[in-house]
């Protein structure tokens, strides 16, 4: 059967979210794009076991972060990852998303151990409640919690702000964030 | 990275200013942002297209 129009409707309003989770876990565009095309194959394939009435967002949050970590998880096998050269490749692939003002805070960002970035990015960024967050983390509230202020302090400490004023040496990201941010 | 440097300031610093958490905040959503505002590609759109049309068929 074809897909309901109003869940059809939910997965696409989902993508543009989904996209930056994906590029904000994988560092690059492609694998991220191949992430959120997996997981609607999936989500497709599967939607009988979603509920109606309840976030397709969330549920869609939680398929992709469980493909990405499964994925990274045999990355790490591949390759013998010793706890750092994969995260290399987030910093160092030249086909990288975002404008030259956000590089320094990618670089940032792909340093974080990756259950720090993914619980950061989904509170502070793509707007899920701590509980939202610890479900598609199947994790405790707490767990995740911790996860966020310990992202914020490594982040802190590896873009140098020690206060408002200070945000380390790179003008264009202080330019952007004085400009307003949020857009 | 200067390592020394960091570690001093961990070791000097408890919790996170609430200004330093507002700028790293705004930080975060304007990149993640950044994404967003791209839209759907229309990859995804064909995609979802496309298996509506093959569940159209197949059920025949």
């Amino acid at each position: 059967m074809p897909l309901e129009p109003s869940v059809r409707e939910a997965m696409l309003s989902a993508v543009p979210s989904l996209r930056a989770f994906a590029i904000s876990l994988s560092g690059n565009v492609d694998r991220a794009d191949d992430l959120v095309q997996e997981t609607l194959l999936r989500a497709m394939a599967n939607i009988d076991s979603f509920q109606p009435g309840t976030n397709m967002s969330a549920w869609l949050f939680t398929i992709l972060r469980n493909l990405f970590r499964s994925e990274y998880r045999k990355r790490r096998r591949e390759v013998e990852d010793s706890d750092g050269s994969y995260a290399d490749t987030l910093t160092s692939h030249p086909e990288q998303h975002g404008r030259i003002e956000f590089e320094e805070f990618r670089k940032a960002l792909a340093q974080l151990p990756s259950d720090q970035r993914e619980a950061l990015i989904l509170v502070g960024a793509s707007g899920f409640s701590y509980e939202e967050a610890a479900g598609i983390c199947s994790c405790a509230v707490g767990t995740i919690k911790s996860r966020v202020n310990r992202a914020r302090t490594r982040l802190s400490e590896l873009l140098a702000i020690d206060s408002a004023d200070d945000f380390g040496p790179d003008q264009s990201t202080r330019a952007v964030l004085s400009a307003g941010g949020r857009r | 990275m200067m390592q020394n440097d960091v570690q001093t300031r961990m070791k000097r610093r408890g919790r996170l200013g609430r200004d330093v958490q507002s700028k790293l905040g705004k930080t975060l959503q304007a990149y993640f942002d950044d994404v967003v505002k791209e839209g759907v590609p229309d990859r995804f759109k064909d995609l979802l297209q496309q298996y509506d049309e093959r569940k159209d068929k197949g059920s025949s």
